[in-house]
Parts: structure tokens; sequence; C-alpha cells
């Protein structure tokens, strides 16, 4: 569509418009997305590309925009614990600390150890979680059907483990400002040893079937290199940063919780590249497992949540930042509050939207199939980045 | 460096007779599958799980809910989907529960009676509309009377929104009714 | 079965043939499509289909229903023409592909000196059916997904060719059924044993030439959503899809014919030899669909230019050293 009178060009939606395509002949503007098998939900990317060469690359965002951070403001503070299982479903558990943690620090409320043992246990579940998923999802992209399967397979393992508790398979809504709404039994904790138990040689199978299979190590080997200065501008976190070799986890930094009292290394990788990120990942599922054992052994007694926790709090006046590790990366809430029992201002810090700003600058100049690959490797989760 | 060259390409192909022998040893194993609808998922996995919501009945009466009408759980509920009509028998008036300021109460989950009341209530409604809960547990963990609990149906499923506006007392007489029933038989 | 080669007229032989082919043709997408499904979901520890019928048997024909009902929707802008006979290019020459193939002793269509030189040339006509499928779509994966697919398929074609050579010289024929003849019953008569070489290399192509993963890229849904069928709905997709596995049996039924002693077996030699060497080849396809990650194109291709036709050249010559001295 050409519109005469305005003499402007008007195909396409705001974004193609403004995407203009460099005035060479042989270049393909290319639409990956909103709906495109390997973006894993809505989020669009535009394309320039030259044969299967990428020159340029755009990701378009807010598809799935729920205004979570509208929504904040709005309802109580208690009333805004359900949203945090949504923002990032995968690892929603960490979203739920990272919010009851603000609000926790706001008030000065004290957790009980039992429940913080309790939160690092199902935390580091819910991560274990997210990362099969990724890994299935990331072999799918690359075209392998099966390991989808066999991940999923423990995933259903954790997911019982975890509704036991919690009541929810997906989006949990599971701690609560001072502890968490349930306290684990005997069951919780026999089933947990038991699946730390058969993950670890299922770790090995998957190690033989996609680790060291050739044809993966050629798809991620080199692909994708991501440099130190790039992840500085950017702000990325978790494994995307640790896969290039920069010893940052938000458990180990900052550490908040009893993880100071957990025995675990932050794995990292130096070659920068999808495969550093990818074993980067696989190592967090065992030091999970680690994590996991120790927090089940060390457990204390006592309430799982304090007795002194508001019903409806109103916490006074001020401004709190508090960032857990999420299994994308350093999750942060900001809360300001008036001193009434809603926020004032709520702001989600989720690390998929600055991993994702990277990817035009890592994209340029790849395959097609190679930014198909990279795109996994970020593991992004579309609705954590529109929120 | 031919011989490097060669060795990466063996190893190669012994990655991928790998990759085959696992994935044909997996072949061989049983399925997984639970055949929904001919077999589900056993009770004791369900352990924990939150289905829609449901009224706690009396002890000593199986067809009144230990609901007190405080209105707690419609104002704390996020989704609002909870609508609940009490009235006072005394004053045989209709009461729509007035939003119940919640102070800063130290919550106490021990505490699941009901405290004591000067008139009597009744509940004339208790509507749920679960299209849009989100099963926080928020008004099962506040209710002070401890009448609300999650109720364990999986399965549920319907073409229609309406389906899921549901009637709990009208639940609850049913499953009053069916108790009775059993324990007829089981005297019987 | 009958005995072809005692119908006195070769039209009518031909006829039957035919006819014969397209119900083997149809009966084997239907069955080739519940394999692939029940495999996978064995090898993901699943039941795959299983309502339809006992076990999900009658899964394929409910497909096929679905695929024949739906409505054949050409894009806007599309050449409608092209567009349309895109799978009909990809599928007819899959037919004639089983004329000369011998399925048993007396269970050739048309016996010809030059069989395997037709099938190979019929089964390469399915690149200009892909091309025009992707090309004249108007959808910019489908492009992509044809340019790849040009490119794999003339690529794989120098190894395919070159990797059957050997077999040429070995047996000094090119008529298939005489080919089966001179390999014996016993597994250690037949080609593969001369030729493990060639017989790696062919059906690794094979894997190429009708785009099997782990060489799928033409229709890579995780990259180009679907490559070169993006746009097809109903049959249209439904040819393509039977043309793929027809090409399949193709490959299988040569490799099986060349390498495997075709309808020869150690007990009653006859055509259930040959189809339980097919099939067996077929499940090998399958299995290694569900087991391997997807390569990348440039890769792709190296492996074609730097691997298959330098050793597949080799081969030819230690086999014509041999052979002569
Ligand atoms: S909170 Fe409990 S007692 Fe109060 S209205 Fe709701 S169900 Fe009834
Ligand atoms: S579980 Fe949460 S959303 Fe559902 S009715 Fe109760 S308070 Fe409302």
């Amino acid at each position: 569509m050409f519109d005469l009178e305005l003499g402007l060009d008007l195909s396409g939606d705001f974004y193609t418009r403004h995407f203009q395509p460099t005035p060479s002949e042989d270049t393909l503007i290319l639409n990956m997305g909103p709906q495109h098998p390997s973006t894993h939900g809505v989020l669009r990317v535009i394309l320039e590309i030259d044969g299967e060469y990428i020159l340029r690359a755009e990701p378009v965002l807010g598809y799935i925009h729920r205004m979570q951070e509208k929504m904040g403001e709005v309802k109580r503070y208690e009333q805004y614990l359900p949203n945090m299982g949504r923002v990032d479903y995968l690892h929603a558990l960490a979203w739920n600390w990272a919010y009851v943690g603000a609000v926790e620090r706001l008030m000065g409320l004290e957790v009980p150890k039992r429940a913080e043992y309790i939160r690092v246990i199902t935390c580091e579940l819910n991560r274990i979680n997210s990362h099969l998923l990724w890994w299935g999802a990331y072999l799918l992209d690359l075209g392998a059907f099966t390991p989808i399967m066999y991940a999923f397979q423990d995933r259903e393992i954790v997911m019982d483990i975890l509704q036991r508790v919690s009541g929810s398979r997906l989006t949990y809504c599971y701690y609560r400002f001072g502890g968490v709404s349930q306290d684990i039994d005997d069951i919780f904790i026999e089933k947990t040893k038991e699946f730390c138990a058969y993950l670890k040689p299922r770790l090995k199978m998957y190690k033989d079937l996609v680790t060291d299979n050739i044809i993966l190590r050629k798809r991620v080997e080199d692909i994708g290199i991501i440099e130190e200065e790039t992840l500085r501008k950017y702000g990325a976190t978790g494994p995307v940063l640790r896969g290039s070799g920069i010893k940052y986890d938000v458990r180990r930094k900052e550490p908040y919780s009893v993880y100071s009292e957990l025995d675990f290394e932050i794995p990292t990788a130096s070659s920068k590249d999808a495969l550093g990120r990818y074993l980067v990942r696989m190592q967090e599922i065992e030091e999970s497992l680690k994590i996991i054992e120790q927090a089940l052994e060390k457990i204390p007694p006592g309430p799982h949540i304090s007795p002194q926790a508001p019903r409806r709090p109103k916490p006074p006046r001020g401004e709190v930042y508090f960032a857990v590790e999420g299994a994308r990366g350093e999750i942060g809430v900001n809360l300001v509050s008036d001193g009434s029992a809603y926020p004032y201002r709520v702001k989600l810090r989720s690390p998929s939207f600055s991993n994702l700003s990277m990817f035009p600058e890592i994209a340029k100049g790849t395959l097609l199939a190679d930014a198909v690959s990279i795109l996994g490797s970020l593991d992004l989760v579309i609705p954590e980045i529109d929120r | 460096m031919i011989g490097s060259k060669l060795k990466e390409t063996f190893d190669g192909v012994v990655s991928l007779l790998i990759g085959l022998k696992i994935t044909f040893k997996n072949f061989l194993k049983p399925n997984l599958t639970v055949h929904y609808p001919r077999k589900t998922v056993k009770p004791e996995e369900l352990t924990g799980y939150r289905g829609h919501i449901e009224l706690v009945p009396k002890p000593e009466n199986p067809f009144v809910p230990r609901c007190i009408g405080c209105g707690l759980c419609r104002d704390i509920c996020p989704s609002g989907c909870i609508e609940v009509r009490s009235k006072r028998i005394a004053e045989e008036k209709e009461i729509h529960t007035p939003h119940f300021g919640l102070q800063d109460t130290p919550l106490d989950l021990t505490r699941k009676v009901a405290p004591p009341q000067k008139t009597k209530i009744e509940i004339v409604s208790f509507e749920l509309n679960y299209n849009y809960c989100s099963l926080c547990g928020l008004c099962v963990q506040n209710c002070p009377a401890g009448s609300l609990r999650f109720s364990k149906d999986i399965y549920l499923a319907s073409f229609s929104s309406r389906d899921f506006e549901f009637d709990l007392l009208k639940r609850l007489e049913k499953q009053a009714q069916a108790r009775l029933k059993e324990e007829e038989e089981w005297t019987k | 079965m009958i005995d072809l080669s005692t119908i006195p007229s070769p039209l009518v032989q031909i006829v039957i043939g035919l006819i014969g082919v397209l119900a083997f043709v149809g009966l084997n997408g239907l069955v080739c499509v519940y394999l692939e499904r029940k495999v996978a979901g064995h090898i993901q520890r699943r039941p795959g289909p299983f309502e339809v019928g006992p076990h999900g048997i009658l899964q394929p024909l409910a497909d096929a229903v679905k695929l024949v009902a739906k409505q054949m929707i050409t894009p806007k802008g599309a050449d409608p023409i092209l567009y349309w006979a895109a799978p009909l290019i990809s599928f007819a020459p899959a037919i004639a592909c089983f004329l000369p193939l011998p399925f048993g002793p007396k269970l050739q269509n048309v016996s010809i000196n030059v069989g395997l030189i037709l099938i190979l040339a019929f089964s390469s006509l399915n690149v200009l059916a892909l091309c025009l499928a992707g090309w004249s779509s108007q959808n910019k994966w489908s492009l992509l997904g044809a340019a790849r697919d040009i490119a794999q398929s003339v690529a794989y074609e120098i190894p395919l060719l070159l990797s059957l050579l050997p077999i040429i010289l070995l047996t000094g024929s090119l008529n298939l059924a005489e080919i089966t003849q001179t390999q014996g019953p016993w597994p250690w008569q037949w080609l593969v044993v001369k030729q493990p070489l060639a017989f790696i290399i062919f059906f690794v192509c094979v894997f190429a030439e009708t785009n099997r993963a782990p060489f799928d890229l033409p229709e890579a849904e995780s990259e180009l959503t679907a490559g070169f069928h993006t746009e097809y709905s109903g049959m249209g997709f439904g040819l393509f899809f039977l043309a793929e596995y027809s090409y399949m049996v193709v490959g299988c039924a040569l490799a099986s014919i060349l390498f495997l002693g075709g309808y020869q077996g150690p007990v009653a030699s006859g055509w259930w030899w040959f189809l339980l060497k097919v099939y067996a080849l077929l499940l090998v396809m399958m299995w290694v669909r569900w087991t391997y990650p997807r390569v990348r194109f440039d890769q792709l291709l190296n492996l074609a230019w730097k691997w298959f036709i330098p050793l597949s050249l080799l081969n030819i010559l230690i086999t014509a050293l041999v052979v002569k001295l």
C-alpha cells in the first residue's frame, strides 16, 4: 500500500514501516513471529536477511503485555501474590520470593528458619524444572523431538512434589509474607530425596544422548559468542552471563535467605558461546540437586510462617529493592510504599528482557538456523519480557 | 592434524551410535502415559491439590456451612470471584455483608473456630465464579471460621463458562445428601 | 500373489501393475504414518495414536479423511497453476519409481535393463516439484525452504550416484532383478558385505534426498515453520506427505535390492523378505529421526562435498581395481 497524498508507504504495521531495508536489492525482510515455532510464545523478530545470513534483527515486544506492574498498584499487597506466579510461569517461585522478600524487607519482617529452608528447597526444585523445560525446548528448536518428552517425564515428578505443598503445578502461589502457606511433610521430603537420586542417572543419560552428540555440538559450538562488554552494556544476568565466564550469581553476591549456609558452586563456562550457556545450565541442575540435598539435611523444626505475619500488610513509607536468582537471571522487585495497604509503585526487573536486548547484536551476520539456536540459548520466557 | 580430525570423526560417529542405543532402550521400556479417561490419577497423588474452593459443613449439621458470613474471603480475593450474602435470623433483614475492615491482626492458622455470635447468621447464598479464580489460596487461609477448603475436582471441563459459576451452598447440600445416603447404606 | 509375467499383453501388465502400485503406495502411506507415530511415541515413552480403533490402528485413515475433506486454499498472490501442479509433480514420479522394482522373483512390473537409472531419474524430479511449490506459494519461508531443498538435493545426488557405481561395477548390470540374483540368499552373500561404505553413504544420502531428519532442512519447522509446504492445506499437503513416504520406500527398496539381497532370504525367498527388509530400513529411518537434532545447512553441504563425495570416489577406485585385477 502506498499513500499517494502523504507520500508514505503504509504497508505493514508500525514496526515494519520503521524497519527500512537497506537500499540493496537482494535482501529480504522476514517476520519471525509472533507466531513462529521457535520463538516460544509471541515474540516477534524482524529480520533482514541476505540469502540465509542475517543482516539485521530487531525484536518487537508487547504482544503479551498484561500490565503486571500496574496491577500491583491497584491491588493490596497480599492480593498481588497470585500475579507473581504468572510473570514467569516457568520459575514462578523465584518471582514469588522476590516479591515477598521485598515486602518483608520493607516491613522488617523476620522469616523463620524453617520457612527459609522450605523456600530454598522448593525454589531450587522449580529451577530444575525450568532448566529441564528449557533443555527440551532448546533441543526442539534444534530439531530433536525426543528430549523434550524425557524432560517432561522428570518435570512431572517435580510438579507432583511441588503440588503436594503448594497446590498448583505451574503457576505457584506458595510463599506468603513471613513464610510459606503450608508446611512440608515427611512424604514431601522422602519424595524429594527420591527425585534427587533419580535425576542423577537421568542427567548422565541426557549427557550421552544430547550433550555429547556431535550434531548438537556442531550446532552450539562457537555460535552466538557474547563478549563481556555486550553483557555489561545490556545488563545480562543468569546463565547467559555465566556462560561467558563471569561468576555472578545473586545467591552468592548478595546472599539472601540461607544460601550463605549452603555449599554449592557457581558453574561458569569460558567459551562464551551457546555451548557455554548450555553447559552452565546443565551443571546448575546438578548444583541445585546438591543444594536441595543439603537443605533437606539441615532443615530445622519450627513454624513455617512467622507468628508476626500480618494478614493485611501495611508497610511503612519507603522504597526497597529485593533481588533473587531466577532460572534466567536476576529477578528484582522494586517496591515503593506510601504507607497504605496498596503499593505506590511496583517495578519488576525481568532478566529475559535484558537478555533479549542483546539479540540484535549477537544475531548480526549469523545464519537463520544459528539465530534460532542463539534465541533458544538465551532462554527467554516471553510473558516475563512483556510483563 | 589428520589424526585428530579422524579421531574427532570417530568420536562423533560413536556419539551418534550411543544416541541410537539410548532411544532404543527407551523404546523398549513401558509407556508412562495415564490413559485418561479410562485411567485417572490416584487420589493419594492429589494430596494438596487445589481445586476450586468449597464450603466446609458444621460438624453437627452437614447441611449448614461453618461460614459466619464475615465476607473476609470476598474482600481478600484478588480476582473478586466470591459473592457471599447472609442475613441475621433475629432481625429477619437481609444484609449485604460490609467489607470487613481487616486489622493488622496476626495470622493464626491454628485458630479455625468461629468467634461467638450474638445473633444467628444464616448464609443466603455463596457463589463462586471459578472462571476468575487464580487458586491463590488466600480465601482458604484467611477464613476465620475455617469454612473454606479446596475441592479435589480435577476433571472439570465444559464448553460454557457459565458451568463454572458455582453455587457452593447447593454443592454443600448435594455433598451432605450423598453422605447421608452413604451412611444409610452403611448402616443397612 | 499373481505371477505378473504370465500376463500376455505388456499394456495390460503395466495397467494392472500401476493399479497395484497405486494401492501399495496408498496403503504404505497409511502404514508408514502409523508406524512413524507409534515409533515416535514409544521412543518417547508414550503410546502414540491410541483412540481410533484398537491401538489407534485406524488413526491414519481418520487423518486421511480429514485431509481429503479439508478446504484447499490458494494463498493470495500465489501462482495457481504452478501452485497446484507442484504436489502432483512431486507425487506422480514416485509412482513411476515403483514400476521397475522387483518385489519378488516373478513380481516385477516392467523388467527393463536400465531399471536403476529409471528410478534415479524419476526420483530426482522431486526437486523440481519442491522448487515450484516453494516458488509459487508467495511465502518467504517457502522460498527459503525451496532454496535449501535445491542445494541439498543437488549436493546429495552426486554421492548417491557415486555410491551406486561400485555395485554396477561388481554386478555388471543395471537391471534390478539381475542385481538381486547375483546375490545369494544368505546375509554373507549380500553386497553389503563387499560394499559396506557404499551402503552407508547410500543410506545417508537417502535420508538427505527424502528430506528426513536429521537432514530435514527444507521443512525444518523450528526454523522455516514448514518450509516449502507452509501454505499447502488439505490434499496438497497430503500429496507431499504421501510422496515423501513413497520416496522413503523407494530409497529403502533400492537399498535392500542393491545391498541386502532383495527378495532373497535364508528360507523361503519371496516378496515377504523384500517387504521385511524395506520396512526394517524404514524403521531405522524413523528411529534416527526421533533421536538426533537437525544439522545446519552449511554442515549438511560440507558433509556431502567434503566427506561423501571423496569417500565414494575412493570406494569406486578401490572397487574398480579389485574387479579388474
Ligand atoms: S471468610 Fe469464611 S466465614 Fe467469612 S464469609 Fe468467607 S467463608 Fe464465610
Ligand atoms: S483461591 Fe484466591 S482467587 Fe480463588 S476464590 Fe480464593 S481468594 Fe479468590
